[in-house]
């Protein structure tokens, strides 16, 4: 059962590295979201670092259904997901292995760069280190919804818009729990554990509901 | 193993396609599924494995143990399941991981298919007809008693062909069974014929009918 776990997340990794995968597109977005800020919003230092987490948190969203519609797709297209309904494993590990490699090759890469990026939003270091923090707490629940909306549109010609209006709404409370995760470490009147217990609670509720709902879909596509 | 079929029924987009299709195929033995365009033929193997609920009927596997239906069968069709920007090698390595119960190596598969200079080639710059032949080769780096063949020969030379004819007796020979979707003869010796006709005009009146109700 590892053995075909690994042979997957492998599988997966190593597309995204090759020509064509999406490994460094979702990066390279939300630099550009992040970039695009300060000039809209001019040089007022005080005002980006005070709505900076916010903004790290939208293009982290938005940067996250960047490849989110060829998650399963591509597979179907191709026949590889009969492969996979005949593998050894159950289709429910199938999903948690594709979307691992999936947030390891986006969500990941983006917590990382957040401290990075957060220089572009004058970010004070205290802020970039909450910001990276929940990014990566946060950024698998985020995973985890997509790919439920990624399964239901797999077999949907151009279904990447289907799939962003059916996500996003339900990506509203990880946005909203990993942004005043990151003020409540700011200061406030909040602690700053209460939010980011709610945002790890988020996640793992996410991977079980997200992983269940996903392998159902694909199983049925028609 | 056993594959037994009984009154299986397939609809498609509301239609349906054909009904009350039953038979049984025992170790060794081999069934080729003929008709016209549409008749069906990819429809049954995809119910075969377990991709399509079935409108009605069952299937079932007998002598298979603990393992699903779908666990104990290879697929070959149209999508052939491979990765563009993947080698052959790559490719085999991954089926031989995911399916389990490895038989040869991705190397010596292909050198079985004639293929054995593609193994660090991607998949993508490969021919349509050297593109099977890998494919091909995935049921032999995995021992699985059920083979699904979706037209097999499709795109392969006469040489590739007699290949697949003799991995394909090597098959029944060892108990394994073939079931080929296929318009042409495929050098399957006394393979028996299941011929999904059209379903009859009073069928799709029926149909019709009970829909208007529904």
């Amino acid at each position: 059962m590892m053995r075909a776990f690994s042979a997957l997340l492998a599988r997966d990794l190593r597309l995204a590295a090759r020509v064509g995968g999406s490994g460094a597109l979702s990066l390279v977005f939300f630099l550009m979201i992040v970039v695009m800020v300060p000039f809209a919003l001019g040089p007022d230092l005080n005002l980006l670092s005070r709505i900076g987490p916010a903004i790290l948190w939208l293009a982290a969203v938005l940067a996250t259904l960047i490849g989110l519609d060829r998650l399963f797709q591509s597979d179907e297209e191709d026949g590889s997901l009969d492969l996979m309904t005949g593998a050894a494993v159950p289709l429910e590990l199938v999903v948690l292995a594709k979307v691992t490699a999936y947030w390891l090759t986006t969500g990941l890469p983006l917590a990382l760069s957040a401290p990075l990026f957060g220089l572009l939003v004058a970010l004070s270091p205290t802020a970039m280190g909450a910001t990276a923090l929940t990014l990566l707490i946060g950024t698998p629940a985020l995973a985890f919804i997509g790919a439920v909306g990624a399964a239901l549109t797999a077999t949907i010609r151009r279904g990447g818009l289907i799939l962003a209006i059916v996500v996003l709404p339900l990506m509203i409370p990880t946005l909203i729990f990993g942004v005043s995760a990151t003020e409540a470490a700011l200061g406030g009147t909040v602690p700053f554990t209460t939010p980011l217990a709610v945002l790890g609670a988020l996640s793992l509720i996410a991977g079980v509901i997200g992983t269940l709902a996903a392998a159902a879909s694909l199983r049925w596509s028609e | 193993m056993r594959l037994i079929v009984e009154n299986l029924a397939c609809r498609r987009s509301g239609r349906r396609i054909f009904s009350g299709l039953s038979f049984t195929l025992g170790p060794g033995e081999a069934l080729m599924i003929t008709g016209r365009n549409g008749a069906g033929k990819s429809s049954l193997l995809a119910m075969l494995s377990g991709r399509l609920k079935p409108d009605a009927g069952t299937i079932r596997g007998e002598d298979i143990g603990d393992a699903g239906l779908p666990e104990c069968l290879h697929v070959v069709g149209h999508r052939d399941g491979l990765k563009s920007a993947l080698t052959a090698q790559e490719n085999l390595d991954f089926a031989r991981d995911l399916l389990g119960d490895a038989q040869l190596t991705p190397g010596e598969a292909l050198a079985a298919m004639g293929l054995p200079h593609v193994a660090r080639l991607p998949v993508g710059y490969l021919s349509a007809g050297q593109r099977r032949r890998v494919a091909l080769a995935r049921l032999l780096v995995c021992r699985r008693p059920l083979w699904l063949l979706d037209e097999p020969t499709a795109a392969l030379d006469l040489a590739s062909q007699d290949v697949l004819a003799a991995m394909m007796g090597r098959h029944r020979a060892e108990g394994g069974l073939v079931v080929a979707a296929t318009h042409q003869a495929l050098g399957l010796e006394d393979a028996r014929e299941l011929r999904i006709g059209p379903a009859t005009a009073e069928q799709v009146l029926d149909e019709r009918i009970e829909e208007s109700w529904a």
